[in-house]
C-alpha cells in the first residue's frame, strides 16, 4: 500500500478487487437500506405525524404524540406489564436454566436426553403450545387447577383473572425460554477448564457451593451477561402469547408493548401514534444494548 | 463414605432433572391426551391421560377438515425455504467481501450491520406494512418474505467465519483462474457448511414461529402460515372443542418437533453457535 506510485500494476489490481467488493456487497447494501435503515428513519418521521392509513394527507405535528403517550392510560399500563413480564421471566427462567444445564454437566448417563427435553419447548410453535398451555390453565377443566382441587386448593382463573394473567403468561415464557439459555449454560460450563476445580479444590474450596463461587460463576460471567441481556431483550418483545390467549385482556390486565402497537397501527391504523410507540420500543432496546456493552467493557477490563 | 454420598448425590440429582423434566413434558403429554378425547370426556375434568374412548380419529378429521393444514404447512415451507435461500445467496457475498477483499467500505459495513442488529421487524413494520399497502402486494409471498430478504445477522455470523478460512487458500484459488464469484461458491461455501446450517436452523425456527409480520400482511388465509392459520381455526372454533384444538395444534407443532428430534445435535449445536455469536 505504501508503493503506491512505483507499484503501478499492484494498485490497479487493488482498484480491481476493490470494484468486485462493491458489486458482491451491492444486494445486501441495497436491501439493507431498502428494509432497515429507510424504514425505521420513516417511523421516527412518522411520529411526528398524524397519519392514519386510509386518511389521505398527514401533517407533521411535532411532539404531540409524544405528549398524548404521557397521558395515555394504555400505553404507560402496557409499558408497566411488559416490565413486571420481564421482571418475573428474566431472572427466573436464568436461574432455572443455570440450575438445569450444572445438573446436566455432572449427569453421566441421560445428558442427551435431558438436554432434549428442556430444549424441546424452543423448537416447538409457540402460538400452538400456547393453545395448549390455555387448557391446562382453563379454570375448571384445565389439569392444573384439577390437580389444585385434589389437593384441596382453589386455583385460580389464570388467563381469565386480571390478577393473576401475568403470571399465567410468565409460566408460558420461562417454560418455552429456559432450553434456549440452557444450550448456552451448558456451552459455557463445557468451556471451563477441569483443572480450575482441582486448583480450587487444592486451595481449600471444598463444598460443592465454593467451587460453584469461586469457579464457575466466575468464569460463566461473560455467558450469563449475555443469556441476562438477549432474556430480557426476548421479554420485551413478548407478543406471541398474548395475542393467541388473551389479546391484552381481561381489562388491559395483559396489554404489552407490542401487542399496544399492534393493535394502535394496524387495528385501529393510527400509523403516526404507534410509530411514537414503535421509538420508544426502539429506546428500549437500545438502552439495553448499550448497558451490556458497558458492563462488557468493565468484565473485560477486570477479568 | 465418599462412594455413598456421591451415589446419594447422584439420586438426588437424577430425581430433580427428571421431575423438571416430567413439568416440561407436560404440555405435550396432554396434548397428545387431549387430542384422543371426547368433548364428554374432556370437561369431565378428570386427570387421567389415557381416554375412554379413542376420539382421535373424529378430532384429526374436525381439525383437517376446518382448516386446510396441507396449505398452512406448505405455506411454511416455502415462505421458510424462500427466506433461507434469499438470506444467504444475499449475505454470504457481502460477507466474504467485508472479510476478505479489500474493501474501502468495510468498517462502514460493519458499522451498518450492528445498527441493523438493533432493529427487529416489529420496528419497522409499519412504514413497511404501509410502503407493501401502497404497492398492493400485501397477502403474497412476496410481503411475507420481502423484509426479511437482508438478514444483518447472517452477515455477522458469516463475516466472523469467513475470517478464519486461510488467505493462502483464496489466493491459490485466484492463482488457478477462478473468478471472485467462483471462489465464493467453490471455496468459501464448502468450508462455511457449519455457518450455513447453524444460521439455517436459527432462520427457520425463527420464521416457522413468527406470527407478528404474518399477522400484518396476511389476511388471506391462502397465504396464511401455520401460526397464523391456528389461530383462525382457534377462532372459528370459539376454543371450546379443545379435543380438535389439541389435534390441530399436534399437527402444526410436528414437523418441526420432528426435525428437532432427527437432528438435535445439529439443532443445539446451531442454536448455541447462533445464540453466542449473536
Amino acid at each position: 500500500m505504501a508503493s503506491v506510485a512505483t507499484d503501478m500494476p499492484m494498485a490497479a489490481a487493488d482498484r480491481r478487487e476493490g470494484r468486485i467488493a462493491w458489486l458482491l456487497a451491492a444486494p445486501a447494501i441495497t436491501l439493507l437500506f431498502l428494509f432497515i435503515l429507510l424504514p425505521t428513519l420513516a417511523v421516527v418521521v412518522l411520529g411526528f405525524t398524524d397519519f392514519e392509513l386510509g386518511y389521505g394527507g398527514f401533517r407533521f405535528v411535532g411532539f404531540e404524540n409524544y405528549a398524548e403517550l404521557v397521558s395515555d392510560r394504555t400505553f404507560r399500563r402496557s409499558l408497566w406489564n411488559t416490565a413486571v413480564y420481564t421482571a418475573i421471566v428474566t431472572p427466573v427462567s436464568i436461574v432455572l436454566a443455570l440450575a438445569i444445564a450444572m445438573l446436566i454437566e455432572a449427569e453421566t448417563r441421560a445428558k442427551a436426553f435431558f438436554r432434549t427435553v428442556y430444549f424441546l419447548p424452543v423448537a416447538s410453535l409457540l402460538v400452538a403450545m400456547a393453545t395448549v398451555w390455555q387448557f391446562l390453565f382453563h379454570p375448571t377443566i384445565g389439569p392444573i387447577n384439577t390437580f389444585l382441587t385434589q389437593l384441596g386448593i382453589a386455583g385460580p382463573n389464570w388467563l381469565g383473572a386480571s390478577g393473576t394473567v401475568l403470571y399465567g403468561l410468565s409460566i408460558i415464557g420461562i417454560w418455552q425460554s429456559v432450553g434456549f439459555n440452557m444450550v448456552l449454560f451448558l456451552a459455557g460450563l463445557t468451556a471451563i477448564p477441569r483443572e480450575l476445580y482441582a486448583a480450587a479444590e487444592v486451595d481449600g474450596a471444598k463444598s460443592w457451593f465454593d467451587r460453584f463461587r469461586l469457579v464457575t460463576w466466575p468464569m460463566l460471567g461473560p455467558t450469563t451477561l449475555f443469556v441476562t441481556t438477549i432474556s430480557i431483550i426476548n421479554s420485551v418483545k413478548v407478543f406471541e402469547t398474548v395475542k393467541t390467549l388473551t389479546e391484552g385482556g381481561p381489562n388491559k390486565a395483559s396489554e404489552v408493548l407490542l401487542f399496544t402497537i399492534y393493535q394502535e397501527g394496524f387495528v385501529y391504523l393510527r400509523v403516526g401514534y404507534a410509530s411514537a410507540m414503535t421509538v420508544i420500543f426502539l429506546a428500549i432496546l437500545v438502552v439495553l444494548m448499550f448497558l451490556q456493552y458497558r458492563v462488557l467493557d468493565r468484565k473485560v477490563l477486570y477479568a | 463414605m465418599t462412594a455413598h454420598s456421591l451415589s446419594l448425590g447422584r439420586i438426588l440429582r437424577f430425581t430433580l432433572l427428571s421431575l423438571g423434566a416430567l413439568i416440561f413434558l407436560a404440555p405435550y403429554i396432554f396434548m397428545i391426551s387431549t387430542a384422543g378425547k371426547a368433548q364428554s370426556e374432556i370437561f369431565s375434568s378428570s386427570l387421567s391421560l389415557i381416554p375412554e374412548h379413542w376420539s382421535y380419529v373424529e378430532n384429526f378429521t374436525k381439525a383437517l377438515s376446518r382448516v386446510s393444514m396441507p396449505t398452512l404447512l406448505l405455506n411454511g415451507v416455502i415462505v421458510c425455504a424462500m427466506i433461507f435461500l434469499v438470506q444467504v445467496v444475499v449475505a454470504i457475498p457481502c460477507a466474504y467481501a467485508m472479510a476478505k477483499l479489500k474493501f474501502r467500505a468495510a468498517r462502514f459495513m460493519m458499522v451498518l450491520v450492528m445498527l441493523g442488529l438493533l432493529v427487529p421487524i416489529h420496528a419497522t413494520a409499519l412504514p413497511l406494512y404501509v410502503a407493501f399497502d401502497r404497492l398492493a402486494v400485501l397477502n403474497s409471498y412476496t410481503a411475507l418474505v420481502a423484509p426479511f430478504s437482508i438478514s444483518v445477522f447472517a452477515i455477522f455470523l458469516f463475516l466472523q467465519f469467513f475470517r478464519a478460512i486461510p488467505d493462502d487458500l483464496i489466493h491459490a484459488a485466484r492463482l488457478d483462474g477462478m473468478s471472485e464469484v467462483g471462489i465464493v461458491a467453490r471455496v468459501v461455501v464448502p468450508n462455511a457448511w457449519p455457518a450455513i446450517t447453524a444460521f439455517a436452523i436459527f432462520s427457520v425456527v425463527a420464521h416457522w414461529n413468527d406470527l407478528f409480520w404474518p399477522l400484518i400482511v396476511v389476511t388471506n388465509q391462502d397465504y396464511a402460515t401455520p401460526p397464523l392459520g391456528l389461530l383462525s381455526f382457534r377462532a372459528a372454533e370459539a376454543g371450546d372443542d379443545y379435543g380438535a384444538l389439541m389435534a390441530a395444534t399436534l399437527i402444526i407443532t410436528l414437523p418441526l418437533v420432528a426435525a428437532f428430534l432427527l437432528a438435535q445435535k445439529r439443532f443445539v449445536e446451531g442454536i448455541t453457535m447462533t445464540g453466542l455469536k449473536g
